[in-house]
């Protein structure tokens, strides 16, 4: 039984079912079209992208639809009673009921525009936190998050007295539930955790790790980054108290994401940062809050970037979860199979459940001496810590090379890595 | 395989990546300093003997990528028995090579062994990592204790 196979084992609620159907149903040739810059030849060779989890690549709805934004709607939103500014507006709360529709949250008011996963995450760590953190209460986090889910809550933690505690992994890169099970004590107010590692494509029980944080009283943040390109994301059936992702890596544009809190927590924080639309009234004596969402979103946001992230996620919904999910588990398993062959190549992150994502080394040959062979091959990998520096440290390595997939690659794709893995060898023989 | 990934991978860089010249940590060091490259986690150590301002003995530990590693390994074997002023124009000349190529002011040739080097120019992503262990000698020999830190970020 492959990895991605044993995946059904452990399906559930807000997991992907391992089908091996393969592409069946999937137009992946119809999809790669939509990408124009597929059509780039690096080194004069057909790109391989194989670098999702860093960012997407962008497909015309969404390059058309921020630049239609500006060619039709631009004005600013909440303010004008012109045509435009309706106009805008109606368009940037249009992605919002988007985004909601997307996590399945209750309202929209539960939806917070902010530049991306960190910004979400420093958002909640800066004001949920902040008012609920005491001396020697704890926060938990997980031994496989990237920085952007580790130095806010340190940040934090330092301020308040508190303690940033973490839930260990085994060597297959799966969450040792049991340990953070007992991790969770009285003192644990909040558990920041990743539904699905960027380095090692673990998919974590995002709903087990719920039930047993609110359990014991602690709100649950689920760092989704990688998670929304892959997986069917819904709040309401993982129970999560906050949820984090960013735009650039679900094919919407950079600079935009969302932060979903629940609407009895985004009402009872504090506000983020101070300025224009997240006010009711204002006089140099005192100020009165917006309602929520407004209350986070301080000065003009990025309007045509939620328009964009509106036009990615109506991209995504027209893939229909069940092809896009049968066909990328079917490329990864592919790509997993095919890489285990590689003479040399060892596999880093061999979890039942994952998504989206292999990491290897290649024995005697240092990863970014691969990434650079690679790269004259038209191949892009990403190739480094990844921003775990401490995942790193647990699994003994200084660096991996990660290659990422998208609903665009292919096994084609996984054969020319394959085949630039002959040439790294070549080299190194 | 492309040429420029040829000029990049030469063997004798292949062989020092693989089998670095001096690799070990140097007894009776007057000067060491660590280098970092904070974004690809490379690392190394560097230990130099000085002795009336020559250098007696150079050795270095670290880990690192092909380039990094080849470029330590062959900057210790170039300055074994040099005096600091002769090493610190070997930095600015490795340095230009590096950063400017074969239409700089240093022709490869007149590098010598070093020249084996001078196919990084191309990839200015990997700059950093050839220039590394000559940062971090620089550090050593400018400053007058033991254990300075430089990044190439």
């Amino acid at each position: 039984m492959t990895a991605v196979q044993a995946s059904a084992l452990v399906s559930g609620p807000g997991y992907v079912e391992a089908t091996r159907n393969g592409s069946a149903g999937f137009d992946v040739e119809g999809v790669r079209r939509q990408f124009p810059i597929l059509a780039e030849a690096p080194y004069a060779k057909p790109l391989v992208y194989l670098d999702s989890a860093a960012t997407s690549q962008k497909p015309h709805a969404v390059i058309d639809a921020i630049s239609g934004f500006y060619a039709k709607d631009n004005a600013n939103v909440h303010r004008g009673v012109h045509y435009l500014s309706e106009r805008a507006t109606e368009a940037y709360e249009g992605a919002r009921a988007k985004a909601q529709g997307f996590l399945n949250a209750a309202h929209t008011q539960e939806i917070v525009f902010t530049r991306g996963t960190t910004e979400s995450i420093n958002l909640v760590a800066q004001t949920y936190a902040k008012t609920h953190l005491g001396v020697d209460d704890e926060v938990l986090i997980t031994a496989m998050e990237h920085h952007s889910n580790i130095v806010p809550w340190q940040m934090i933690c330092t301020e308040r007295g508190a303690r940033l505690r973490v839930a260990p992994i085994d060597d297959a890169g799966e969450l040792l539930l049991d340990e953070l099970d007992a991790l969770v004590g009285p003192r644990t107010k909040l558990v920041a955790v990743t539904h699905v590692s960027n380095v090692l494509g673990t998919i974590n029980p995002i709903r087990r790790i719920v039930d047993i944080a609110h359990a014991r009283g602690a709100r649950v943040l689920v760092d989704g980054a990688q998670a929304a390109p892959h997986l069917n994301v819904d709040v309401a059936a993982l129970g999560c108290d906050f949820y984090a992702l960013s735009g650039h890596k679900m094919y919407g544009p950079t600079g935009i994401g969302v932060l979903y809190g629940r609407r009895e927590l985004l009402e009872e924080m504090p506000p983020y940062q101070g300025g224009g639309d997240m006010i009711a009234s204002v006089s140099f004596e005192s100020t009165v809050y917006n309602k929520v969402p407004y209350k986070f979103e301080a000065g003009t946001p990025d309007l045509a970037g939620a328009v964009g992230l509106g036009a990615a996620i109506d991209f995504l919904d027209g893939l229909r979860h069940e092809a896009l999910a049968a066909h990328e588990h079917d490329v990864l398993a592919y790509g997993i199979e095919a890489l285990s062959e590689v003479p040399g190549l060892q596999l880093i992150g061999t979890a039942r459940a994952k998504a989206g994502v292999i990491s290897f080394l290649v024995d005697g040959v240092h990863p970014h001496d691969i990434g650079t062979i690679l790269d004259r091959e038209g191949i892009a990998v990403r190739t480094g810590h990844h921003c775990a520096q401490p995942l790193m440290s647990r699994l003994g390595v200084a660096a991996t090379v990660r290659a990422s997939l998208g609903c665009y690659n292919t096994r084609q794709d996984i054969d020319a890595l394959v085949a630039g893995l002959n040439a790294v060898r070549e080299t190194f023989r | 395989m492309s040429s420029d990934l040829r000029g990049l991978y030469q063997d004798v860089v292949v062989d020092h990546g693989r089998h670095p010249r001096n690799f070990r940590e140097l007894e009776g060091a007057t000067r060491t300093a660590e280098g970092v490259n904070l974004l690809c986690g490379d690392q190394l150590t560097l230990y130099v003997k000085l002795g009336d301002g020559q250098i007696e003995d150079i050795a270095f530990q670290g880990v690192g990528c092909a380039i990094s590693q080849a470029s330590a390994s062959l900057m210790t074997t170039a300055l074994k028995g040099k005096n600091q002023e002769e090493a610190l124009a070997l930095f600015g000349r490795v340095h230009a090579m590096l950063t400017e190529g074969p239409n700089g002011e240093v022709p490869p040739e007149e590098l010598g062994k070093l020249a084996v080097l001078s196919g990084v120019w191309e990839f200015p992503m990997r700059v950093k990592c050839a220039t590394l262990a000559w940062h971090t000698l620089r550090s050593a020999l400018e400053s007058e204790s033991t254990g300075d830190r430089v990044s190439t970020e």
